[in-house]
């Protein structure tokens, strides 16, 4: 899967599943989906999957005794070593430090991604779901983007803006907003259909104290089930334009650029190509069953008609 | 059902000009210019003004943009900056390899992805539904790339029962052609089969809840006439339009694909297009897949239209509704 767009819609927020949901506020359930996502396998599994990834991303490159950059020809194309733990590559540079250096790019991009198309999918969403007038022109706007494959998108903008973090981000926000707009924008209008808050407007509320305070605490659960989702698929992508050749900087490590490079020496040195491949894939994995699980922990709907047997 | 039709139609014009023009701007972004980009280093400035104004581009950008929609509404793409010839020629002869690399990629999602989706709804919490659901989160999270590395070095480096890239035209015999182009499909088949299987089961799961299908066990119709004539049926038609969504994914990971496996397509293009800085063509191929797809989103929604006679009383509904002025 390259940009995912196609599975989060499948997932859908509210879409698929508008019996499941559920808007009155619960303190008591809201106490608990913690303990839910913490004694669920899936959830605890997968959570302290990605605890250990970001502890060592961010404490590695402090402990790890070799350079990620450092070109040792001498020691080029070792296998995996009790001083090279998975090796080195044709340039005699340490694996294990560069996937570490690589996380971090990855990790970064993808929280980074998360949180600004988060920001502005809520903005965009809410305000379409309020204002019929401004609905058509915004969610036009989205399809529009949503028309461009994902990846082929973050390419050109990519190549337009240069190659840089920031126009990463701005890439790939650009692919995962709409998804996440068209997923506020239809939680927005089942909310806003609710006797609370049509008795706030009768009382007499302002438009932006209604969105604020009445409509988006409950656009909460389904929003970060998605982000996690959004992480995943950011994560990919990163990784996908880098194998391309259009990620950050040619020179630092990332995931997508060791496959590319591991790719060529697939025989003498397939270690080269699975380290950073089962990484990238164990950690989209872990957010992804994360994504399922919180779902799971936060919807009780959907949990219920697991118990009955009747589990999506 | 007319009125759906053209309804949908005209959605797309504003759907297609919005596309049109984040493209349009995205390539004024660009920074240089992309004259003496195509002119070479070598090119004095006043040569470089010349072709400027020639081509219109020191025309403010509202003149350009309405000349350039009609140009491309003519699929005048521009030229390479490289490859001396058209977009649009460049784009067409590259086409054919991913059209086919499409086509056999989705067909191997449906075939994994349909039956196993079936399987884990009628088995529904046993071991094999858990196994298969548990390969279909799996499959999304796999890198196609990834995928397709690790089926290189299987069947090509270890077994070396199929090459590891290149193409064989069609024309140069079905064999040949279906070697060249297995392992491609299975990359790009195999992990999009996750996301039909995951629909299948869910839209299964919910039309097996139905009061005719408990009406269909009271009969004492068969399990399995049951499963596959009735549930079935309206299972699959919703299911597999969220897959027309699935279109975007599948051109954006074919254009990853024909990279690994060397496949002359027309990502290769956009790929190499990357390493040149070769702008025209990375839009070209942009909008091509842009239009793609939003032909493909049509398409489906109104085969499913005419397939779903509830969704035509529906529309007749609306249509009724708004000649009343609702």
């Amino acid at each position: 899967m390259s940009a995912g767009r196609a599975e989060l819609s499948g997932r859908g927020g509210l879409r698929s599943r508008p019996r499941g949901w559920r808007a009155t506020y619960q303190p008591d359930r809201r106490r608990r989906w913690w303990r839910l996502l913490l004694t669920s396998p899936s959830g605890l599994g997968s959570l302290l999957v990605l605890a250990a990834v970001v502890v060592t991303v961010l404490i590695g490159p402090l402990l790890l005794p070799h350079s990620a950059t450092y070109i040792n020809p001498i020691e080029r194309l070792q296998g995996p070593s009790g001083s090279h733990w998975l090796g080195t590559d044709d340039l005699g540079r340490d694996v294990v430090s560069r996937l570490v250096e690589g996380g971090r790019t990855s990790l970064l991009v993808g929280l980074l991604v998360m949180s600004v198309s988060a920001a502005c999918g809520t903005l965009i969403g809410l305000v379409a779901g309020s204002y019929r007038r401004l609905d058509a022109v915004l969610m036009r706007l989205m399809d529009g983007l949503m028309a461009f494959p994902g990846v082929l998108l973050a390419i050109a903008v990519v190549i337009s803006l240069g190659a840089r973090l920031s126009s990463i981000v701005l890439a790939l926000t650009l692919v995962y907003t709409p998804v996440l707009a068209r997923v506020v924008r239809a939680s927005t209008l089942l909310i806003r259909q609710l006797p609370y808050v049509e008795a706030a407007q009768v009382v007499g509320l302002g438009d932006a104290r209604l969105m604020l305070r009445y409509i988006l605490p409950n656009l909460l659960s389904p929003l970060i089930v998605q982000c996690s989702f959004v992480i995943a698929y950011a994560i990919l992508a990163e990784a996908s334009l880098s194998f391309l050749g259009a990620g950050i900087d040619p020179r630092a490590p990332s995931w997508g650029m060791m496959l590319r490079d591991g790719q060529r020496l697939l025989g003498p040195a397939p270690w080269l190509a699975l380290a950073p491949g089962i990484t990238l894939f164990v950690v989209v994995l872990a957010c992804t069953v994360l994504g399922d699980a919180l779902r799971d922990a936060l919807d009780p709907r959907s949990r219920e008609r697991r118990a009955d047997g009747i589990a999506r | 059902m007319l009125t759906f039709i053209v309804r949908r139609l005209l959605l797309v014009i504003p759907i297609a000009l919005v596309t049109g023009s984040i493209a349009f701007f995205l390539m004024h972004l660009t920074p240089g210019d992309p004259v003496s980009l195509m002119l070479g280093s070598e090119a004095t400035p006043a040569r470089v003004e010349q072709v400027r104004e020639r081509m219109g581009l020191n025309d403010p950008l509202l003149v350009q943009y309405p000349q350039w929609l009609l140009r491309v509404v003519r699929f005048d793409l521009g030229d390479s900056y490289f490859l001396n010839r058209s977009v649009a020629s460049a784009i067409s002869a590259r086409i054919v390899p991913t059209l086919q690399l499409t086509t056999y990629a989705l067909a191997i999602a449906l075939l994994l992805g349909v039956p196993a989706g079936v399987l884990a709804a009628l088995r529904q919490g046993s071991l094999l539904d858990r196994a298969l659901m548990l390969l279909a989160v799996a499959g999304t999270a796999i890198a196609d790339f990834f995928l397709a590395i690790l089926l290189i070095l299987l069947f090509a480096v270890t077994l070396r029962w199929l090459p590891s890239g290149g193409y064989e035209p069609l024309r140069e015999g079905v064999i040949p052609h279906a070697r060249s182009m297995l392992l491609p499909s299975l990359a790009l088949g195999v992990s999009l089969a996750g996301l039909p299987a995951r629909l299948i089961r869910a839209a299964l799961l919910d039309v097996l809840r139905e009061d005719y299908i408990r009406a269909a066990v009271a009969r004492g119709v068969p399990p399995r006439r049951i499963a596959l004539g009735h549930a079935l049926r309206n299972a699959l038609l919703p299911a597999l339009t969220v897959l027309g969504a699935a279109l975007g994914d599948l051109l954006g990971g074919a254009v990853i694909v024909e990279t690994v496996f060397t496949l002359p397509g027309m990502g290769q293009l956009a790929a190499n297009s990357i390493a040149r800085r070769d702008f025209p063509v990375i839009q070209g191929v942009v909008m091509v897949s842009a239009a793609a797809y939003l032909v493909a989103s049509l398409l489906v929604d109104v085969l499913y239209h005419v397939a779903d006679p509830r969704l035509r009383q529906g529309a007749a509904d609306d249509a009724a509704n708004a000649a009343r002025g609702r």
